[in-house]
């Protein structure tokens, strides 16, 4: 990527300082398109995994409804990125979206004959379905296969957002069959405001941004030639390195949940207890504190240097509770007592040693602390 | 307020890290204090403006270990999506995350909307309903800023709650006492004259006796962007500053007659509850006094849904009967010399206060005008805050003076 911060030129531009940029733009679109098994005509950059998923939620419907106006119905998981959920929630306020939250089982999962059976329902009503490769706060890993298969059957379209899988677990396009797939930089260890739409070559969204067409005529705007370059090699090595990633990263996590479950009796592991990368992100620890308010838990724990993640916030900085967590039938008083905890690369089991040794005694604050909130 | 177990030194706010303190200090001679000189846990409310600001700058810098919280209050159940709430003062905790980013200190929003609605907004309506007129703040820092907060951070291992209002603690003979701030203009000891001794106790009010100017000053000397940022005196829940308004959302449209204190009616209104003592503005009543002079509300009765008018000394008293008192200290017994303040930044009147029970008689040496149900009577010896009560009723015991 430093390499090609120096280096000048529009990847759009006929003259020479261009025709290297746009060597650099699509060498990395092969290597990105080889790394998650897509053909490099199907890589649409974009600026991060929330545009790819407004790009295929809003573009897919939009080019279903224009072609099919009876076709307006969505489904979609509950437990959604953001990124995903709000376009839905947009299309269905100001597009006429009729929108189905699919059900998912206690482990945030999309069985696929619950996706099999509210499309067949009235197939010819459904625009597109979007369910997520893996949640990115329980860590489920969804059986996309089979729900691509489900969709199908009907022939309908359907995308994926990969944001948190792709690195993680084996991600493979083209095996999937998926229709639109969202990989991101950031989520592989590569730079911020990079990501990318994987969409077969069959679909022709309409676009969110318009303007010259740089991107198959369906993504407009200048590309960002060294964060491509970066992107596309961060996902190599992230893609290479997975399998070992995965065993070394799952053991250490393996031994977390094992350990906070014994220092912590009644909390609750969130998501599949199936620990392998079949079910489960390897890097993926969340739990329920009985008890607890999660930004106590949070604010006690990065008191003691260890960062974990509560969730969502709102604009303002509010902690909510977890809509995933909701969908999993938690109630919100257990979502609000959640914490994710998430391992990665520079993870190590001394780090596990002192989220341990911590986690007894911030449990026990943060309980006395829940318990003030009770009206006195 | 749950039994807590150590007040704090006085002179907290101006602790100097790693002061080496004398074996025999005042602070060690009672054994419940900690040592002057540890640095504290300390939790500072940020509202996002200046005085909070630099009051956590201060106690950073003092040497204590603080942490920024910025109170979610206003509850915006917008959509299904994530029951978003507090998102209303976006702007507000953006500008204390800025600022506790500046200091240097850990940053979190905590969601205190439940507790807001019932504890302050509730009651807010509920008085007005009642045809008093409550003050919103005093309630705020009684039940929410040194109750739902200071126990939360006592329970989290935090050791006092810091805020920036203008007013000083001092250690006196009997324990901590509350002063006014020396700058007038901006004192504000009468918001915090319900907090009672334990509150207090784990209270840190580093801008002490400064000015609103000095604190301004030194916001910007700090990088403290909010520096400029003007005050704040709306009643925060209340955006527009539209009062009436905000209180008809709730209490809907209830007419009734707007009458002489010979019960002649004047005039009409559309809910009783939406006067105040002493208004003058907004009766739209017609027909001039018969005198000419200027008409004011004297009285509201809820039940019998009329507002009583009348002239500027009709308003006068000198009697004042308190309930609910807290009192800053130990409660004191029979009648005291003091004076009393019944509005933010209002005058004070010399007086002498009998406590009989939970009921506060306070008799005026010379008459008040335009006191409501429902606002504060907060008592004063000296520059100190005996404590403060809720007008239940007032008087006019002796006859008005010749004018």
């Amino acid at each position: 990527m430093t390499g090609q911060l120096s280096v000048l030129g529009n990847p759009s531009s006929l003259h020479a300082s261009g025709r290297r940029a746009r060597r650099v733009v699509e060498e990395s679109r092969e290597v990105l398109a080889e790394a998650v098994g897509a053909r490099p005509s199907e890589v649409v950059y974009t600026a991060g995994g929330t545009e790819a998923d407004n790009l295929a939620v809003k573009g897919i419907y939009w080019a279903r409804v224009g072609a099919e106006p009876g076709r307006r119905r969505i489904l979609a998981s509950p437990v959604e990125h953001h990124a995903v959920v709000d376009p839905i929630v947009w299309l269905a306020e100001h597009e006429g979206a009729d929108v189905e939250w699919l059900d998912v089982d206690a482990d945030g999962r999309v069985r696929p004959d619950v996706l099999r059976a509210a499309i067949a329902r009235d197939p010819d009503s459904v625009a597109l379905v979007s369910v997520m490769w893996a949640n990115n706060e329980v860590g489920t890993v969804q059986p996309v296969a089979e729900l691509v298969a489900a969709a199908h059957e009907f022939g309908i379209p359907i995308h994926s957002d990969a944001v948190q899988a792709v690195g993680q677990v084996p991600v493979d396009f083209a095996a999937s069959g998926l229709d639109a797939m969202t990989v991101s930089g950031h989520k592989l260890g590569g730079p911020l405001g990079c990501g990318a739409l994987l969409l077969a070559r069959h679909m022709t969204p309409v676009p969110v941004l318009h303007g010259g067409g740089q991107e198959r005529d369906v993504r407009s705007g200048t590309l960002d030639t060294p964060s491509i370059a970066a992107f596309a090699a961060a996902a190599e090595i992230a893609v290479r390195e997975q399998p070992e990633y995965a065993l070394r990263v799952g053991a250490l996590r393996d031994q977390l949940i094992g350990r906070i479950l014994a220092e912590i009796p009644d909390a609750a592991l969130n998501g599949d207890p199936r620990l392998d990368v079949a079910h489960r992100l390897p890097g993926n620890a969340h739990f329920s504190f009985p008890g607890c308010e999660g930004d106590s838990l949070l604010l006690l724990l990065d008191a003691r240097g260890i960062e974990c993640s509560t969730g969502s916030a709102c604009s303002a900085g509010v902690a909510q509770p977890s809509h995933v967590l909701l969908a999993m039938g938690a109630d919100a008083a257990r979502a609000r007592g959640s914490l994710r905890f998430s391992l990665g690369h520079t993870s190590t089991a001394a780090e596990v040693d002192e989220l341990v040794e911590a986690i007894g005694p911030v449990v026990a604050r943060a309980r006395m602390a829940g318990l003030t909130a009770q009206r006195r | 307020m749950t039994d807590h177990a150590t007040p704090l030194p006085s002179d907290a706010c101006e602790l100097i890290p790693a002061l080496p303190e004398p074996a025999d200090t005042a602070a060690e001679a009672r054994p419940a204090a900690p040592a002057a000189g540890r640095p504290l846990r300390v939790l500072a409310a940020m509202s996002g403006g200046v005085d909070s600001a630099v009051a956590a700058a201060r106690a950073h810098e003092a040497g204590h270990e603080v942490t920024g919280v910025h109170l979610a209050l206003s509850e915006n159940p917008k959509s299904f999506r994530t029951g978003a709430r507090g998102c209303c003062t976006l702007e507000d905790a953006r500008d204390a995350r800025r600022a506790a980013d500046v200091i240097g200190i850990p940053f979190y929003v905590w969601d205190l909307a439940e507790r807001f609605r019932e504890d302050v907004i509730e009651d807010f309506f509920a008085e007005y309903e009642a045809g008093r007129t409550p003050n919103p703040c005093l309630r705020c820092n009684e039940k929410i800023k040194f109750a739902a907060l200071l126990d939360r951070a006592l329970a989290l291992g935090f050791d006092a709650v810091c805020t920036g209002h203008y007013a000083v603690i001092v250690d006196g003979a009997a324990g901590r006492e509350l002063h006014r701030s020396s700058d007038q203009a901006k004192d504000q000891s009468y918001v915090l004259g319900v907090l009672d001794a334990d509150q207090l106790a784990h209270a840190l009010f580093p801008l002490g006796a400064d000015t609103k100017d000095d604190v301004r000053l030194e916001a910007e000397r700090r990088g403290l962007a909010v520096a400029r940022k003007p005050d704040s005196h709306d009643i925060c829940f209340i955006a527009d500053g539209d009062t009436q308004a905000f209180l008809a959302t709730r209490l809907g449209r209830i007419p009734g007659d707007i009458v002489d204190a010979d019960g002649t009616k004047l005039g009409e209104h559309d809910g009783a509850y939406g006067y105040t003592v002493g208004q003058r503005k907004g009766l739209r009543i017609g027909t001039p006094a018969p005198d000419g002079k200027p008409r004011y509300v004297l009285d509201i009765s809820p039940v019998a849904n009329t507002v009583t008018v009348g002239p500027a000394e009709a308003l006068d008293v000198d009697a004042l009967t308190g309930i609910r008192p807290r009192w800053c200290g130990a409660p004191p017994a029979g009648t005291f010399p003091c004076t009393a303040q019944v509005r933010a930044h209002g005058d004070e009147y010399p007086a002498e206060a009998e406590v009989t029970g939970d009921t506060v008689h306070v008799r005026l040496h010379k008459p008040m005008r335009g006191v409501a149900r429902g606002q504060a009577v907060v008592l004063y010896d000296g520059p100190r805050v005996i404590g403060s009560a809720t007008i239940d009723a007032t008087a006019r015991t002796e006859a008005p003076a010749a004018t």
